[in-house]
């Protein structure tokens, strides 16, 4: 019985700190969690073009979707408890996804302790996937300041004016400063070199491969980087160059 | 042809190693790499110097004992050979030549070029076997296997274990190799009854002497054998249901 001879005799932790504590199953991790927040992403873009939407009864669209969001299935739930859910959710993806890389970052830098001295050429390796920490911890800093700005309001990464719930007028105040309105477009361009490499890594790291369809899970990759990348560029963009007002 | 060769040498695992600098003459480009290296030898055994030490055994591709980073490529410019089959022609006459051993942790340093790949054994002992009855032999293929399954484990078995995937790898992981030597097994009928265990063992036992993937895929473009990373993703796959099946056997053995 080599099958229980073999498993019994290492000492187990519980089962998911066990599966977490093998590569494998961190980048398992990594592929869930970064997948968790695509979709987060995702549905923020397409929040954030509510902005381009005409206002409904003087009020501006997003600051509706705001609202909105705020009282998420209510009366079912209580108000704030649907987004507080979501929102714990996604801080915990976050804590899985930068924790995964971290560690792993160690492990591989453990595993050449030694680096070549001579120069390396790469064959496969792009520019993308050989920048996934830079890319990643640049924008978990972008996204201090993000939260700051917007959901917290805190000076000076929130214009002076901020005010709660007021989304239309403090986005438009935060884009009047043109640095700021640079760091969120570099910012979604790191998204978008970030998620090149990840989306389709993230197949590979849940072993969804199929020569049939393995060309297109590239293609998804590219598409879903563009996409989130002009989508998430487009407002601050549009208040820069005066389009909304 | 003429060529500038910068060779690693290092006496021992402990001493200092650095680059060192030979003007190869008159070598042809019919020549192997290793050839190459013979000749330079020679001439070095000559002079009165330590010959470069380097790994080679087959030389015709197949057993995986040769192997160095050449212009910081594993195996050299060419896709899909191992450094006995690289020939002098690929290179140009006059050209400056890096040579290098293969860097990783899990694979320590012996002399000048040569490099101790036996934690590639330590990995295969983990499970790269599978369980035969040793009655008379059975009968020529008395179990059905489909073609295209046959030849896709046949695909991963080609694997000769020279380590150029973990040279080439910029995290030094191994999992192309290990991957090859689960999935030619767990691909065929013979291999199932150990799949499960045998997935978890050798990705741990890997793990312990290497690092991680992410999927940037330089070890399919280093592999002289050609192996996919589409191997990577089956690993992947089985690791994480061999977690839930094995986890299953321990509850059922109390």
């Amino acid at each position: 019985m080599a099958v229980t001879q073999t498993v019994e005799k290492k000492k187990r932790a519980p089962f998911p700190v066990e599966f977490y504590r093998s590569a494998v199953g961190k980048k398992w991790v990594m592929a869930i969690t970064g997948l968790g927040i695509i979709g987060f992403a995702i549905a923020h873009m397409i929040g954030n073009l509510k902005i381009f939407l005409p206002d409904v009864d003087g009020i501006p669209d997003i600051d509706l979707y705001g609202e909105a969001l705020r009282e998420l299935f209510v009366p079912i739930f209580p108000e704030y408890a649907v987004l507080w859910i979501l929102r714990t959710g996604l801080i915990l993806m976050f804590v899985l996804h930068v924790h995964a890389a971290y560690s792993l970052t160690i492990m591989n830098r453990r595993a050449r302790t030694t680096d070549y001295e001579g120069p390396r050429s790469y064959i496969a390796a792009n520019y993308a996937s050989r920048t996934m920490r830079w890319s990643g911890t640049i924008f978990l800093f972008y996204l201090l300041f993000h939260l700051a700005d917007f959901t917290l309001g805190i000076q000076p990464a929130a214009p002076e004016t901020w005010e709660y719930g007021e989304v239309f007028a403090n986005f438009q105040a935060t884009f009047d400063r043109w640095p700021v309105t640079v760091l969120y477009v570099t910012a979604a361009i790191l998204l978008g070199i970030h998620l090149y490499h990840g989306v389709w890594s993230m197949f590979q790291s849940l072993g969804i491969n199929n020569p049939r369809f393995n060309t297109w899970r590239r293609y998804l990759a590219g598409g879903l980087s563009v996409i989130l990348t002009l989508g998430f560029i487009a407002p601050p963009l549009a208040v820069a160059f005066g389009v909304i007002t | 042809m003429n060529i500038v060769l910068q060779v690693w040498r290092q006496d021992s695992p402990e001493s200092r190693g650095g680059f060192k600098t030979y003007q190869v003459k008159d070598i042809s480009e019919e020549m192997s790499f290793l050839e190459m290296l013979d000749i330079l030898n020679e001439r070095l055994i000559n002079q009165g110097e330590e010959p470069i030490a380097f790994d080679h055994d087959c030389r015709e591709g197949i057993c995986g004992t040769c192997g160095v980073m050449i212009n910081g490529q594993a195996h050299g410019p060419q896709q899909g050979t191992a450094t006995c089959q690289l020939h002098m022609r690929k290179f140009q006459d006059g050209e400056t030549v890096v040579v290098e051993p293969w860097r990783a942790t899990g694979f320590p340093l012996i002399r000048d070029l040569v490099v101790d790949r036996s934690a590639f054994d330590r990995i295969v002992e983990g499970g790269g076997y599978i369980s035969v009855d040793t009655g008379s032999a059975p009968d020529a293929n008395l179990i059905p296997i489909p073609k295209l399954v046959a030849d896709t484990a046949f695909d991963a078995a080609a694997c000769i274990g020279c380590g150029a995937c973990v040279a080439a790898c910029p995290n030094g992981a191994a999992n192309l190799f290990t991957a090859a030597k689960i999935s030619h097994l767990n691909l065929l009928p013979q291999g199932q009854s150990e799949r499960w265990s045998r997935t978890e063992n050798m990705v741990e036992i890997m793990e312990e002497f290497f690092g991680s993937c992410t999927n940037h895929g330089e070890c399919e473009k280093a592999c002289p054998k050609q192996i996919s990373i589409d191997f990577i993703a089956l690993m992947n796959a089985d690791y994480v249901k061999a977690k839930f099946k094995n986890r299953r056997l321990v509850s059922q053995n109390g």
